[in-house]
């Protein structure tokens, strides 16, 4: 295992570069394996990665029907956080922070973790008084949190509208732990780790079908052949209806697209990741100078990876209307991500009716910043046949119950969420 | 930015219209159980394919209008009023 | 000496008006039709940036859109503009811009030394090191590397220039002004379709303006016919974005060629539907790959002949040219016709094309299968260096480099419409196949590039658009003629050896070296290679990067270039200001306000507004010096102890008729309505499907086929779509229309003791006793003539009413009321103190009802069990939503009377040992009350009635370290038994 480092970036650049080995072997598949994750994007990665490294199950294949990495883990806004209201969610996303916070010493990756904090304005007394409980839940919880006045938060952030707004901003709730990664090099760092503790990532292979004896899960069949597994997970957020949908399965999950932006590079304008609390819009600026910028959901189920108009417009009125300096800033990349929006607005992390066969999806907004959380508590539950108590309410029974975990309080529309 | 075919007001934008989800489910009657209601609220299409989908004119006629979509070309095939059975294109499931 | 590389005669700048301008501090002229690009050209200056990674000097490549290096600050102030294409900015008089990206000067560059140190700052370096322990990375290197990134400055001030949106139909968009373009957008025209054709430059003509022979006449009489509505020319607009069904967004400068926007927008965001589209956005011309191929002085072949045949600008005295084309012996021709010296052209094939001839005519010597190897110079380039077929290098002198690799075609809109490209070896570019939607391709960006055929193309692509849209097609005028040898094909792009230096992605310092070093670490995938090395992913968008990068990665991966592709371009096309995309909605313009009929004299009288959604509403009066909390606790107990009056109007009112508008609320409302008396009003609780509740308001019986709904303010909108999709999908058979009638009414709450005296002397001869009017009754009457629709409900738990009227006598009304109310201390009241009564009495509101909340919850279980049906009540049977432990709805009052009580704090029993597992319960609602004397809340905590009068719980709000000991009691804090609002 050849580790990076200062000294190895040294070593390599006066020698030419030569010796820097493939990140990732390109495997043939097995005929069989112990755990077989379907989905190659950033919670697969990292579940074969805490599997091998957590629960020493190393006999592990990831089955991606493209190239590594190239679904919502390359396609989002970086930010990562923990400020969650419901008990469900602080205690997961959590986890995940805490895991974030120590991943580039666990990967041997440099997943340019940057705790810049993570700002949410707020405009009303009701509005205060709604993020006030979240903080304070967090605060209950062990996470951090602050309330701000009107002027600490200017003291933060002097660019924001204090003179003009049509909302004015009476203050913020902020996670100074919160902040930004690298997407990028989150699914490599753990592809990486992941293939160097044996675990076989297999590009170009699509899961077209799974073979299931009773009630039991035996193989996947793919386009590269059948392969046998006694486990398997599906971690394919954006289709998950569809793979799940091969084994039977029809979840509470509809498909919607999410649009991001990005702007060309400027020097240093805005340190924190910001939120607007008079729509929703979320912004920061990446190490390379972008500002990075996204809103809401187009608004209608969907699969195609682009995004429309008016989401467009509303997106950039946020982004005046919350700091008017950036009129002038050029947009100068959008694209778009293909949500698994569940009817709660929380996602999967479970067991399903088929033994063997277990679930992760249903990511909505919050699959970046669950990555490490989720794929740390998908590999427990895939290895113990238990869920973690940190994932345990993620069911997809709790709709039956009635145990919903609903932060926005929107409803059974996965549009609103 | 979707053209929506407005049976009423004619093509419009979807500026003007709220979405509402899956059209191929009809509302249980009041009576029916919990089952019949889950069934209605929580198991909706989510095709990658055409899809049947309410548009509620809101901004337009208030009408709620049939909608027969593609998920991923976003192709409108064919729209008209609630009762009437959706047109799905020749090949589609 | 002024502007020495202008050449007299040449070029179609206007010399009658010379134009001042600055550059770094320096004092320039031009002339009006320059660009800045052009200027500077003129004036002598190369070099003009450095790049983002290694701080290399930079000059101009380009002429357009595509130019990856000279980016510049342009203007200053809340103007400023970084990262501005000086190739795309008209010149206009004191113009000021700078360069960017160096510490010192763009000449002396300290940040330079990144060039030493290359060999450790390759593709994604950035990856493999900075994790040492402590939070190296963030403390040290991160900062670093954030102030080193990033291009140019951005402004700090909100930006002055104002941006507006606009919308076009039309039958046929041409996007393009070149040949292609303009005989496509003439063909639909004369067919009689409505035409639009945007054009990105100022000037139409598109390539032809790099020609001698633009063929202006022919151009100017297509323009001639785009006059009007019916076709109509966009100059200075780009089109950004091709978006589904047909709309296209297109950004017109309409004054960035001006100093400052004289009147009105400085740019328009145009969205266009169109029936069909033809896209005649030509091609870019690519470079070559050798090492120092990014040195100033060197530029696209067909930049230089632009510079020099339209701006009238030679790139040095003595230049060299490397090609892969015939398209750059055009220029060597025409530099040589204009006084320049070229004494090489280095041809990397083995056999020219026809003008090899021509040059060698002109002395110009002609190298056969010349390859490139490295420019000499550094801060200007001096020569190159070649290998004429494998021999020892040979040097070529010259002060600019003129280089062509090939062209490509412009993709990125044609990819927007979901056309997939594909590699054509014959023509060694990538070519869109047919797009889908309903775009069809032109000219060069489909490949075709001879003039002749590109006008040919055009007029068969324009004709075809209208004639699929039914426009009959006349017979058109021949095409002008054009004469031009037949070319011989650029070779696929060749890739060096030694890549170190060579440069593919000029903005982002990405070298071949980068791309094989992604390949050899296992980033095989063209998508990984781009994300790891960031090719393509500057400003320019990788416009003269992408086929050499996939070229490169063809060749280090050992497969053939046609396996792959260019990933799908996502809007926008070029990049766009955020301002123009914004359009007029910000600032003060972000959402529309709504007013009540009532603003104008709530702001006659000292009202402070506050936002309430879109609504703007009273929060208190100003009165004297009194705070906002002294000012509503005078406001509150007027009300308790005599009489206030408070504008409602914002309720949502949706008006419900027909035979079977009873049996409908019946159905939505969780309580029952099928027995609601004519002249009663009811409390109604709606539930979503899921069992939550969703809203809550009064709704009256003014007939029995006429009721009346009020609505929260929040949710006026939701309700009525609700009401609407379940009477059209569900119901289709119940006779019952809806109609919001929010607008048409101003409604206001007279509310206190005294209410009913100030009722009785504004009403028209109306008993307004108990008998007649009783709580929750409803009458119909009129004041002064005025109707009057009256609701005997109460939200503060005073005897009160609701008048409504209709809106243009609502300022009227509710004058009379204040003055027949002044014999009875009347005093118009805000939503501040609505809040206080609200919570004094224990009615949820949008705090409780937040969309998590069963009736349960809320305390209206018994309310909602005496209906059997009901929206929302099959499931509100679910388990966990039944469970006896879900927090209920009390009220909470501090044990010391003084301790404040905050929304948002949580409930526990030890406050020492407050966590998420000995969390009970959170506060929705607090405010001082001054009827109670004391803070008090609304709060949820599980267990809720069976805590009455336990004073064991603390509020604990641990972001003001604040913990506060409560008793619990029920929601009520005023007139428990309801005598008040009854009596």
């Amino acid at each position: 295992m050849s580790r990076y480092g200062a000294l190895r970036v040294l070593r390599e650049g006066l020698t030419g570069n030569r010796g820097w080995q493939p990140v990732w072997r390109e495997p043939q598949p097995k005929e069989s394996y112990e755990v077989v994750i379907v989905g190659g994007g950033g919670h697969g990665l990292a579940t074969a990665f805490y599997l091998a490294a957590e629960h020493g199950i190393t006999d592990v294949a990831v089955l991606e029907k493209g190239a590594l990495g190239q679904g919502n883990v390359g396609r989002n806004t970086t930010i990562i956080r923990s400020n969650y209201l419901l008990p469900a969610n602080t205690a997961f996303y959590e986890r995940s922070l805490k895991l974030w916070e120590s991943l580039e010493r666990t990967l041997d990756f440099n997943t340019m973790v940057s705790q810049r904090g993570v700002l949410n304005l707020y405009h009303s007394d009701a509005q205060r008084d709604a993020f006030a409980r979240r903080g304070n839940a967090m605060r209950l919880a062990g996470i951090d949190a602050e309330l701000l006045n009107r002027d600490e938060v200017r003291e933060l952030v002097p660019l924001l509208d204090f003179k003009d707004a049509r909302f004015p901003i009476e203050g913020g709730l902020l996670q100074r732990r919160g902040g930004t990664a690298r997407h990028d090099a989150v699914a490599w760092g753990f592809a990486r780790a992941a293939d160097q503790r044996g675990v076989d990532l297999i590009q170009d292979c699509e899961v077209t079908g799974f073979d299931i004896d009773g009630d039991r899960v035996r193989a996947v069949r793919t386009t590269r052949g059948p392969i046998r597994a006694r486990k398997v997970g599906i971690a394919v957020a954006g289709h998950t209806s569809q793979v799940a949908q091969l084994a039977g399965l029809d979840l509470p999950i509809e498909s919607h697209v999410l649009q991001a932006f990005v702007t060309e590079a400027v020097k240093p304008l805005l340190h924190h990741v910001v939120t607007f609390g008079a729509a929703h819009f979320y912004i920061s600026q990446s190490d390379k100078g972008g500002l990075v910028f996204g809103g809401d959901l187009d608004g209608w189920n969907s699969f195609a990876q682009r995004g429309n108009l008016p989401t467009m417009e509303r997106v950039m009125s946020s982004a005046v209307a919350m700091l008017p300096c950036l009129g002038r800033l050029r947009v100068v990349r959008q694209w778009g991500g293909v949500m698994d929006m569940s009817f709660d607005g929380s996602p999967f992390i479970c067991r399903t009716p088929i033994e063997g066969l277990y679930l992760n999806g249903g990511w909505c907004y919050g699959g970046f910043k669950a990555t490490p959380g989720s794929g740390w508590c998908f590999a427990h539950t895939i290895a113990k046949d238990e869920p973690h108590p940190d994932n345990a309410a993620y069911t997809i029974e709790r709709f039956r119950e009635g145990r919903l975990i609903d932060e926005s309080g929107h409803g059974p529309f996965p549009w609103a969420h | 930015m979707h053209r929506i075919r407005c049976p009423f007001c004619g093509a419009r934008d979807e500026t003007e219209f709220a979405y509402r989800g899956d059209a191929t489910k009809r509302r249980p009657p009041d009576d029916a159980d919990e089952d019949a209601f889950f069934d209605y609220v929580y198991r909706r299409a989510n095709p990658k394919d055409w899809h049947v989908e309410w548009w509620h004119h809101t901004g337009g006629c208030r009408r709620l209008v049939k909608v027969v979509r593609h998920t991923v070309t976003h192709e409108v095939h064919w729209t008209g009023w609630p009762d009437q059975p959706p047109s799905l294109p020749d090949g589609a499931p | 000496m002024s502007q020495p590389f202008r050449l007299d005669g040449r070029g179609r700048v206007d010399r009658q008006q010379p134009l001042s301008f600055r550059f770094d501090g320096t004092t320039y002229t031009g002339y009006a039709g320059d660009t800045l690009a052009s200027a500077l050209l003129a004036n002598g200056v190369h070099l003009v940036g450095r790049s983002f990674k290694y701080h290399r000097p930079r000059g101009i490549l380009a002429v357009g859109a595509e130019e990856p290096n000279a980016l510049v600050e342009l203007r200053t102030g809340a103007r400023v503009e970084p990262n501005t294409r000086a190739t795309q900015v008209e010149l206009f008089d004191g113009l000021v811009a700078r360069s960017q990206n160096h510490v010192g000067t763009r000449a002396v560059d300290l940040m330079a030394v990144n060039q030493w140190f290359a060999p450790f700052l390759k593709a994604g370096f950035y990856y493999k090191t900075f994790m040492g322990p402590g939070g190296a990375w963030e403390r040290l290197w991160e900062p670093i590397i954030r102030r080193a990134a990033g291009l140019g400055r951005a402004p700090r001030q909100p930006d002055p220039d104002a941006y507006e949106h606009a919308h076009l139909h039309c039958d046929v968009l041409v996007v393009g002004g070149g040949p292609a373009g303009l005989a496509a957008a003439d063909a639909a025209r004369c067919a009689g379709a409505r035409v639009v054709l945007c054009e990105q430059e100022p000037r139409l003509g598109g390539a032809l303006l790099g020609e001698i022979d633009s063929l202006a006449p022919w151009v100017d009489e297509v323009a001639s016919g785009f006059d009007g509505e019916d076709a109509r020319l966009l100059g200075r607009t780009s089109v950004v974005g091709y978006y589904d069904h047909g709309v296209l967004a297109a950004v017109e400068r309409v004054a960035d060629h001006l100093p400052t926007p004289p009147e009105g927008v400085r740019q328009r965001l145009w969205i266009i539907r169109a029936g069909a589209v033809v896209l005649a956005t030509g091609s870019y011309e690519q470079p070559l790959l050798f090492q120092d191929n990014d040195r100033p002085g060197i530029m696209l072949a067909s930049a230089a002949r632009r510079y020099l045949l339209d701006f009238g600008v030679a790139p040095c005295r003595q230049v060299v040219v490397a090609t892969a084309t015939d398209d750059a012996y055009r220029a060597a021709l025409d530099l040589v016709a204009a006084g320049v010296a070229v004494p090489t052209i280095a041809d990397v094939r083995a056999a020219p094309g026809p003008f090899a001839k021509a040059a060698e005519a002109a002395g110009i010597e002609v190298l056969r299968g010349a390859v490139p190897l490295r420019a000499l110079g550094r801060q200007r380039v001096r020569g190159l260096e070649v290998s004429v077929d494998g021999s020892a290098p040979r040097r070529l002198e010259g002060d600019a480099l003129l280089v062509s690799g090939g062209f490509q075609p412009a993709l990125q809109l044609a990819s927007q419409a979901g056309a997939k490209a594909r590699f054509d070896p014959d023509l060694n570019a990538f070519v869109p196949r047919e797009p889908a939607q309903n775009a069809r391709l032109a000219g060069a960006a489909r490949g075709v590039f001879r003039l002749d055929a590109c006008l040919a193309d055009g007029r068969e692509a324009g004709a075809s658009a209208a004639r699929d849209l039914g426009f009959a097609l006349p017979s058109l005028p021949p095409l002008p003629a054009v004469d031009e040898p037949e070319e011989r094909p650029w070779p696929a792009p060749l890739v060096p050896r030694d890549g170190k230096r060579a440069f593919v992605d000029l903005q982002n310092d990405v070298t071949v070296a980068d791309l094989r070093l992604a390949v050899q670490e296992g980033y095989r995938a063209a998508e990984h290679a781009k994300r790891y090395t960031t090719l393509g992913m500057g400003t320019d968008q990788g416009k003269t990067a992408m086929p050499a990068g996939l070229a490169v990665l063809a060749a280090a991966t050992g497969r053939p270039l046609a396996e792959l592709a260019p990933t799908t371009m996502r809007p926008p096309v070029v990049p766009v200001a955020i301002g123009v995309l914004a359009g007029r909605t910000r600032g003060r313009d972000f959402r529309p306000i709504r007013r009540s009929a009532l603003h104008d004299w709530h702001e006659r009288n000292g009202a402070v507004f506050v936002e309430a959604g879109d609504w703007l509403r009273p929060s208190y009066y100003r009165d004297g010096a009194l705070s906002l909390m002294e000012a509503a606790a005078e406001e509150a107990m007027t009300v308790r102890r005599a009489v206030g009056i408070c504008d409602v109007s914002t309720l949502g009112k949706i008006a419900l008729f027909g035979p079977d508008a009873r049996t409908f609320l019946d159905r939505v409302y969780a309580n029952g309505f099928a027995k609601l008396p004519v002249g009663k009003a009811r409390y109604g609780v709606m539930l979503r499907e899921d069992g939550i509740v969703f809203d809550d308001g009064t709704t009256s019986c003014l007939a029995d086929d006429r009721f009346l709904m009020t609505t929260t303010t929040a949710n006026a909108g939701a309700v009525l779509e609700h009401l609407e999709f379940l009477h059209q999908t569900a119901w289709p058979e119940l006779d019952v229309v809806f109609c919001s009638e929010t607008e048409q009414w101003c409604q206001m709450a007279l509310a206190g003791p005294r209410s009913r005296d100030v009722l009785a002397r504004l009403l028209d001869g109306v008993d307004v006793g108990d008998l007649v009017l009783p709580f929750m009754g409803f009458l119909e009457a009129a004041a002064e003539g005025v109707p009057v629709r009256v609701f005997r409900i109460s939200f503060s738990g005073e005897l009160a009413y609701e008048l409504a009227c209709p809106r243009g006598y609502g300022e009227g009304l509710w004058q009379r009321c204040l003055d027949v109310g002044a014999a009875f201390g009347i005093r118009p009241y805000g939503v501040e103190v609505l809040s206080i009564l609200r919570i004094e009495k224990g009615h949820p509101a949008g705090q409780e009802i937040d969309g998590r909340t069963t009736a349960g919850d809320l305390g209206l279980g018994r309310l909602v069990e005496r209906s059997a049906t009901g929206v929302g009540k099959p499931l509100a049977s679910r388990r966990d939503l039944t469970d006896p432990g879900r927090p209920q709805l009390v009220g909470l009052r501090p044990v010391d009377p003084e301790a404040r009580l905050r929304g948002g704090a949580h409930l526990v029993e030890n406050p020492m040992a407050a966590s998420t597992a000995t969390d009970l319960g959170w506060i929705s609602s607090a405010h001082w009350s001054p009827h109670v004397g004391s803070w008090i809340a609304l709060a949820f905590v599980a267990g809720g009635v069976e805590r009455f009068g336990d004073a064991c719980l603390w509020a604990v709000f641990p972001l003001r370290n604040e913990a506060v000991e409560v008793v619990v009691g029920p929601v009520c804090f005023v007139d428990a038994e309801g005598s008040r609002l009854r009596g």
